[in-house]
């Protein structure tokens, strides 16, 4: 699957795509391929302050259970309430319908922090790298 | 063995220990004796206990009827050694038994989903509160002052250093929860209300104006079990938002307290906060029918610090000998025992009001537990009462000071006729006699 090139991406798997000053957050393609089949969501309320680098939520599969870290801080506007009956868009649709959450930023200069598509691909080429010995 | 993990001796490995903790000399254990020795043993000790006593005695632990047949199935060695059924290809009968446990307590309760089994009604009722924390996400707690006084116990210690405020609420003159008292405690910052229902004192508690109460400001209510028998006839309360139940009136002897059984049944939107194990019904790649453990990621084995609870096990052949007498029984035979349990005890009430002196303490509406009112100290009688081979009541001023001289006297299915009878002229002549003869 491809990487979109304008969405921004953090170490933990998440990505974030910019407009304006919303931003949408989700998992990455590498991330729901670790993951397996995912049963379950944990997301915040609208309204919830997300802090960058803190947990935000979790995401279940049948045998693990990850925090999902917000990439920015910010305040929660809108919620992916789909994925209360059909977690199974994060595997399907990643990067589309697969979304989570939707942050008003707080300080739009953090994005700068986070890696561009490239960069990413590169980061998590270095995983696969290693998942395939 | 000790030399190739590098220790010098067997006390080595005790080295985290601290010292002043440490036995320093073995135990005074009597032996070493054979085996006929041991069972001499045994016997004698056997002998010490009230064996064809009758008992007037409840308070949170029932004396019911069961069948050997429930015996002759846990004691099988497929259960009785079984291990956790963590592998669901060669647990399939354990899993099924668990399953149909929780479908007994659903039923039971009025509720849609309820754990495996926890090591009994306190802890059960202890875990249902931190599940209303950690649902509601508020921290304080309301609780009946007539709950059990060890389940209040056992709350305060898990309360104690996980930051939760615990209240109690009065009783009012019937022996009921304190409506009026309630509401002016509750605010928008309680996370439940408990509620013992039948409560410690016997009388029926519930009723669910007590959910629309706890609701209005967003706490749950939480109703406690002590006696499983009274669902066989009282309104289940289906309102609740979660039931923590103790099971042993359902096949298992009082035995010295123990073992006994818990659990906890809830709502279906409650189930990803509930504790303890859950079996759940799945089809395996052939579309066939198995039961498997489940929604696993509740669990500390997989969510660690931030899972539901530390409990790692359910009471397995407890919930199964409480499977199998509820089978054994089915819905009339639980009904049927309900039946007896109320008319005996409301005859035995009849029955001791007439001695003189003797009044009613609560009037509310009772199952198989009431409130007598004595003329002398509950003790005295009880010593009387003994040497009489009676097992009586409980005195309640031991957890409730200002009840004096009052007495929970407990009356089930096992007491004939002629067994009460026998308990209330003992008791008159108990409370009749000029003291010093006592």
């Amino acid at each position: 699957m491809a990487y979109p090139p304008t969405y921004r991406y953090t170490k933990e798997h998440e990505w974030i795509d910019v407009k304006g000053e919303v931003g949408t957050i989700g998992l990455t393609d590498y991330a729901q391929r670790q993951l397996g089949d995912v049963v379950f969501v944990e997301l915040p309320s609208v309204g919830t302050a997300l802090v960058a680098g803190k947990a935000l939520g979790t995401v279940e599969s049948v045998k693990s259970v990850n925090d999902i870290f917000a990439p920015v801080s910010g305040e929660v506007i809108e919620v992916n309430t789909a994925l209360e009956g059909a977690p199974e868009k994060v595997n399907a649709d990643p990067h589309g319908t697969g979304w989570l959450v939707k942050v008003h930023l707080k300080n739009p200069a953090e994005i700068d922090a986070l890696m561009d598509g490239p960069s990413y691909e590169s980061y998590i080429s270095a995983f696969e790298k290693e998942d395939s010995h | 063995m000790l030399s190739s993990i590098g220790a010098k001796s067997i006390e080595d490995l005790f080295s985290s220990i601290p010292e002043r903790f440490r036995l320093r000399e073995a135990l005074k254990l009597p032996g070493p004796y054979s085996e006929a020795e041991i069972i001499q043993y045994f016997k004698e000790r056997a002998r010490e206990s009230a064996v064809g006593y009758t008992s007037f005695l409840g308070a949170g632990v029932y004396n019911h009827l069961r069948s050997v047949i429930t015996d002759v199935i846990i004691q099988r060695g497929e259960f009785l050694t079984s291990y956790t059924p963590y592998q669901a290809e060669i647990s399939q009968g354990t899993l099924q038994a668990i399953f149909e446990f929780q479908t007994l307590i659903c039923q039971l309760t009025g509720q849609e989903v309820a754990n495996a089994s926890m090591w009994d009604g306190s802890t059960a009722t202890a875990e249902a509160v931190l599940m209303a924390e950690r649902i509601v996400r508020r921290r304080r707690v309301l609780v009946a002052r007539s709950l059990h006084p060890q389940y209040r116990d056992v709350l305060k210690t898990y309360a104690r250093h996980s930051g939760l405020s615990v209240e109690e609420i009065p009783f009012a003159g019937d022996g009921t929860l304190d409506r009026k008292a309630l509401d002016s405690a509750l605010q928008d910052d309680v996370a439940a209300v408990v509620v013992q229902s039948p409560n410690f004192f016997g009388t029926i508690d519930y009723a669910p104006d007590l959910a629309e109460r706890a609701h209005s400001s967003g706490a749950l209510l939480i109703v406690v079990v002590t006696e499983g028998v009274s669902l066989g006839l009282v309104r289940p309360p289906r309102e609740a938002d979660i039931v923590a139940l103790e099971g042993q009136s359902f096949g298992l002897a009082p035995s010295y307290g123990g073992p006994f059984v818990g659990a906890i049944a809830t709502h279906e939107k409650f189930v990803r906060q509930l504790p303890g194990r859950l079996a759940g019904l799945a089809y395996d790649s052939q579309g066939r029918r198995g039961y498997v453990l489940t929604l696993a990621t509740r669990e500390q084995h997989i969510r660690r610090e931030k899972a539901t609870s530390n409990i790692c096990t359910n009471q397995a052949l407890c919930a199964l000998a409480a499977t199998v007498h509820l089978a054994l029984l089915g819905k009339e035979g639980l009904r049927e025992m309900a039946e007896q349990n109320l008319s005996k005890a409301h005859f035995a009430l009849n029955e001791l009001l007439k001695i003189p002196g003797v009044r009613l303490g609560f009037d509310a509406p009772f199952f198989n537990e009431f409130t007598v009112v004595l003329p002398r100290p509950v003790d005295a009688v009880n010593r009387h009462l003994l040497r009489e081979g009676i097992i009586g009541p409980l005195a309640l001023n031991a957890s409730y000071p200002e009840l004096s001289n009052h007495a929970l006297v407990c009356v089930t299915e096992v007491a004939a006729r002629s067994d009460i009878e026998k308990f209330v002229s003992a008791l008159r002549m108990a409370v009749t006699l000029p003291q010093d003869r006592q």
